[in-house]
């Protein structure tokens, strides 16, 4: 399972890579999205998947069998973070496209003609 | 402490310099600088008694204690030495400066805050006894000086100067920098005094010739050797008080306070003492020649103060010959570095009284021109009678104290040719070199003096109409003027207070304590003096050629231009910017695009290469979670909506898809026991879903720019690139996993949560209580956020309001 | 953003307090089980979205008129003040401590200054949301 996991992880960080590299303001957002998607992923998997039981405390439950809280504990703070950036790029994007005309990177840096 | 406080007092002034400056415009802000310097000198001068005694003073200051790092403020000799002439000088340059600038035209807030903050640089930088608090003050004394030399900002020759010194003094502190770090690979300490301890075991080893030339490198460019000196007559366009001070008394020599504190860890090295004296001499030689060039009277006296450093510098090397002879030779080189140390003294003051002159006579004539001077001595007789004093010990004359050193220089380098050392022939030129050069110096020095004061008055050339200077304004020079008379007839005391503790501190293996240096000097040796003759030969010969001087000044003109250091310099600063620029533009192309493949190609092939070179990757099937069916559903939906997003073209479709992407991973996160992220995750998504909705409203449609164009043709490159990076991360997530080398530190969370913490869901706990620190930056980060794009929104509300809309815009 | 869902909006006015209710529960209840001031807050929030989108921007004004920017202050200097309350008691910064307490009614109860510190939390997460939210909606 962990090794499926880092390959949708690894999967996840090409589409992002893929879509980041793209010319299109909302497609590099979305790109970011994934990549934060993958990142998440791959710390879960890191700390391992096989724990027996949520890490939460309760009755008949011993020590060895909660799964690894740290991981999750980072990742529901990048979640909360990835929220934050995603809105940010988003009102950056659309901003920039409402006073420059246009949301084609190339453009931005004055190459080619706007259409 | 009082000794660390001491060091900061004036940079703790500086802080209330500007209030003072803005609020009491009335008084002239010097009067409050003028504290500083004046209650330093005074509290080192306690420190004269004890440090003779051979007590130096000693303070501590732990920075990480369990790593045994410390700093210490160790004040021997030598740094008391220069902790007097510093804040000594200091003094007087501050009270000169308040008659010197004028309160209501010059913006001296800036000027003292400078100024304060040199002065407690300079004296970190000899009171230190740690190599890296020494290049931190080194530097910052750099800073000061570049900030002091640009103070009238709005002349390019001043623009230019200041990043002329800035650069020769900073490179060259680097290269200091790395060389003390060599020392520390050597001897595992920063202290000095311990790298002195243990000197023996270093001398051998390769990398201590390495270190003594970059130490060198630093020292040579601070304090304006050849062929580093040019910055010297560049930074001319200081202030007069600041060429005083920094470009003469102190600053620069902080060069040869490096020189002389590492002899007893150098010299033993012969590369070392040749370098310094043979680059002393050059500096001396050179330096005087160049100074009966000059038509500027700073210029002489930049010129004059570089030979003169030259001077001192090889009588350190010289001195530093003591390391390596022995028998009675050793007492001809220390008798060196006595020299040395005394002229250093002597310099400080005639120099410093000189560079206050040619500041009164351009603040009077308004020029320093020295082609427009002359005949100014029945205008400004004090001005003249200063000048003359200090002109004339310049030149070796008695009865004034650069007699005295001048005639103990020629000693030194007459006694090198009796010691008995490997190179010989190069030895009997030492002696001629320097005897040339004090004819020169002899010139430049009755120049200064005739060309300014005596001959044919010219004033209808001169911008103002001369007359002697404010009371105040001579105070200073009039007080460093008359130490030179009177040193020449008491140098035992300076001799006994202060350079001998500074000579003992360099000569450690030969003396103990100031009290074993027997060293007495006198101003009449006997007819037999080889020195004396050669000083009368300087007369001689220097007078004859100065008054052929308007015959042979024309030689200088012969230098072909194009071959000159300065044109060096400036070949080398243009040709480095030139090409950096062109390096910089190939690949800072400004498009956003273009980085992000530096670093995602960066990542991907470091990533690889790490991973297979250092031997980390590894494949472990132990302990992995079985796959069920529920989960390759899963995964196959993740896999089919990241697909959907990348071919579609509707925007709707690549957003829902996305909110498809983030459910998936919240039921991966059901399945992998992390409910609290499960949780989290269903409800951002559905908010972020709410988000890119709102948004569209503002954003075009994806296939309007895009469609048929570059994004639907397959960009093999962005895909290599992409698959790369995927394969680094699936190759370190498998990695990770497998080579787990310690226990996490979750166990410990695990088994304090209720006991400690007194709470049941670990992952909570952990973000408000373990690690709080994180969750109190999130939520700033996300303020952060949030303020930011209220600014974009409302800035450009606001800009509608003005009247021109988006609409106008497009 | 106007809307007549009249189906939308009778189901959000109950829905909204059922989600409200839940948000306060699940962040009472997050030192000892699943949820906490994060998710509690973004509840919140997303029960807020939820009648923005049942109605316009401007009747959830008229019933919620909070200034979200000053809730997200509140917030920030909730948690701030907690973190650094510790040190009026000479111990590390974000040093946190509880105890145990009968109240009457609720019976046997912990007191515990993470929560204090969570609450912070709470308010700023659901400050944000709803300023970026307001801010992009109401951009025109």
């Amino acid at each position: 399972m962990e090794i499926m996991m880092a390959i949708l992880a690894g999967f996840l960080f090409s589409a992002a890579t893929y879509l980041i590299l793209s010319k299109s303001l909302l497609r590099i957002i979305i790109g970011t999205g994934l990549l934060s998607h993958g990142t998440h992923l791959l710390l879960l998997t890191m700390g391992g998947l096989g724990g027996k039981s949520a890490p939460v405390v309760a009755d008949g439950v011993t020590v060895a069998d909660y799964v690894d809280p740290l991981p999750q504990a980072l990742i529901l703070t990048a979640i909360v973070i990835s929220f934050g950036v995603t809105a940010f790029a988003l009102v950056l994007a659309y901003r920039t496209y409402q006073e420059i005309g246009t949301d084609n990177m190339d453009y931005m840096k004055g190459r080619g003609e706007i259409d | 402490m009082l000794l660390f406080m001491a060091i900061v007092l004036p940079i703790l002034l500086a802080i209330f310099i500007p209030l003072a400056y803005r609020s009491m415009k009335s008084i002239h802000t010097g009067w409050f600088v003028l504290l500083a310097p004046v209650l330093l000198f005074l509290f080192y001068l306690r420190f004269l008694s004890p440090v003779q005694q051979g007590e130096a003073q000693l303070a501590r200051a732990s920075w990480v204690p369990s790593l045994d790092f410390y700093f210490d403020i160790y004040i021997d000799g030598l740094s008391l030495l220069f902790s007097l002439l510093i804040t000594g000088i200091g003094s007087l340059v501050v009270l000169y400066s308040i008659f010197y600038l004028d309160k209501t035209k010059e913006n001296l807030g800036n000027f003292y805050v400078y100024l304060l903050m040199f002065m407690s640089a300079m004296l970190g930088v000899v009171q230190f006894d740690h190599t890296l608090a020494l290049y931190f003050f080194w530097e910052l004394t750099s800073i000061s000086s570049f900030l002091l030399i640009a103070y009238w900002y709005k002349r390019d020759a001043s623009r230019f100067g200041a990043l002329k010194s800035m650069m020769i003094t900073v490179s060259g502190g680097l290269m200091m920098l790395v060389g003390f770090l060599t020392l520390y690979v050597l001897t595992g300490t920063y202290s000095i005094r311990e790298t002195i301890a243990q000197v023996d075991t270093i001398v051998d080893q390769p990398l201590f010739t390495v270190a003594v030339v970059l130490v060198l490198l630093g020292a040579f460019t601070k304090s304006a050797q050849f062929p580093f000196y040019i910055w010297l007559p560049d930074a001319m366009e200081a202030p007069t008080p600041v060429s005083a001070y920094l470009h003469s008394a102190t600053m620069v020599k902080a060069g040869l306070y490096l020189v002389a504190r590492f002899t007893p860890v150098f010299a033993y090295s012969e590369v070392w003492v040749w370098l310094v004296t043979g680059i002393g001499l050059l500096t001396l030689f050179w330096g005087s020649l160049f100074a009966v060039k000059q038509t500027d009277l700073k210029g002489i006296l930049a010129f004059s103060t570089v030979s003169q450093l030259g001077l001192i510098m090889s009588l350190l090397g010289l001195g530093g010959f003591a390391y390596l002879v022995t028998g009675d030779a050793v007492e001809t080189f220390t008798f060196a570095t006595f020299a040395a140390i005394f002229h250093l003294f002597n310099h400080a003051t005639f120099k410093g009284s000189l560079f206050m002159v040619a500041g009164i006579v351009d603040h009077e004539t308004g020029t320093r021109d020295i082609r427009k001077l002359g005949g100014l001595m029945s205008l400004m007789p004090v001005t003249f009678t200063i000048a003359m004093i200090g002109s004339l010990s310049m030149a070796g004359l008695p009865p004034f104290n650069g007699f005295l050193s001048k005639e103990m220089f020629l000693d030194a380098v007459l006694g090198l040719l009796h010691a008995d050392i490997s190179t010989m022939t190069v030895a009997y030129l030492v002696p001629i070199v320097a005897w040339v050069a004090s004819v020169f110096t002899f010139i430049y020095s009755i120049y200064f003096l005739w060309y300014t004061f005596m001959g044919s008055r010219k004033e209808e050339q001169l911008p103002k109409v001369p007359h002697e200077a404010p009371i105040g304004m001579l105070i200073s020079p009039a007080i460093l003027g008359s130490l030179v008379i009177l040193v020449f007839f008491i140098p035992n005391v300076v001799g006994d207070w202060l350079v001998k503790p500074a000579t003992a501190a360099i000569q450690s293996s030969s003396f103990a304590s100031a009290a074993d240096i027997e060293f007495y000097i006198k101003a009449w040796h006997g007819w037999t003096s080889p020195a004396l003759w050669m000083t009368v030969g300087v007369v001689v010969v220097g007078f004859l050629l100065y008054k052929m001087l308007p015959k042979w000044q024309s030689i200088y003109s012969k230098w072909p231009e194009r071959f000159t250091l300065n044109r060096g310099y400036d070949t080398l600063m243009d040709g480095s910017l030139n090409w950096n620029r062109a390096l910089s533009d190939r690949f800072m192309t400004g498009s956003i695009r273009d980085y992000l493949v530096y670093m995602f190609a960066g990542m991907a092939i470091l990533g690889i290469t790490t991973l297979f070179t250092q031997g980390g990757f590894a494949i472990s099937t132990e302990g992995l979670a079985p796959i069920r069916l529920f989960e390759i559903v899963l995964t196959i939906i993740l896999v089919g909506s990241v697909m959907a997003i990348l071919i579609t073209w509707s925007r709707l479709t690549a957003v829902i898809a996305l909110g498809g992407v983030g459910y998936t991973v919240a039921l991966f996160y059901v399945i992998f026991k992390a409910p609290d992220l499960a949780l989290t995750q269903l409800v951002i998504e559905t908010i972020s879903v709410a988000l890119f909705l709102t948004a569209f409203y503002h954003l075009p449609k994806l296939d309007k720019h895009y469609k048929g164009k570059e994004d639907t043709s397959f960009r093999l490159g962005n895909f290599l690139i992409s698959i790369a990076v995927g394969l680094t991360v699936t190759l370190i997530g498998i990695s990770a996993y497998a080579q787990r080398q310690m226990t996490s530190i979750s166990e410990y969370y695990k088994e304090t949560v209720y006991t400690e913490a007194g709470g049941g869901n670990i992952v909570n706990v952990i973000l408000v209580d373990y690690r709080g620190f994180d969750t109190l930056f999130e939520i700033g980060v996300l303020m952060i956020a949030s303020i930011g794009i209220i600014s974009m929104i409302t800035l450009r509300l606001q800009k509608k309001k003005k009247g021109v809309t988006v609409d106008e815009i497009e | 953003m106007k809307s007549n869902d009249l189906i939308l909006q009778t189901s959000t006015r109950v829905v909204f307090f059922i989600i409200f209710l839940f948000s306060i529960h699940i962040f009472f209840a997050g030192h000892y089980t699943p949820g906490g001031g994060f998710v509690g807050g973004l509840l919140m929030a997303s029960a807020i979205v939820l009648l923005l989108l049942a109605y316009d921007f401007k009747t959830v004004k008229e019933v919620l008129p909070f200034n979200y920017l000053g809730m997200t202050a509140i917030g920030m200097l909730i948690a701030l003040t907690t973190a650094a309350g510790s040190l009026v008691f000479n111990v590390p910064f974000f040093t946190h401590w509880y105890d145990y307490f009968d109240f009457p009614l609720l019976g046997k109860t912990s007191i515990h200054t993470a929560m204090f510190f969570d609450i912070g939390v709470y308010l700023v997460v659901v400050g944000i949301t709803l300023t970026i939210i307001e801010m992009i909606g109401g951009d025109s």
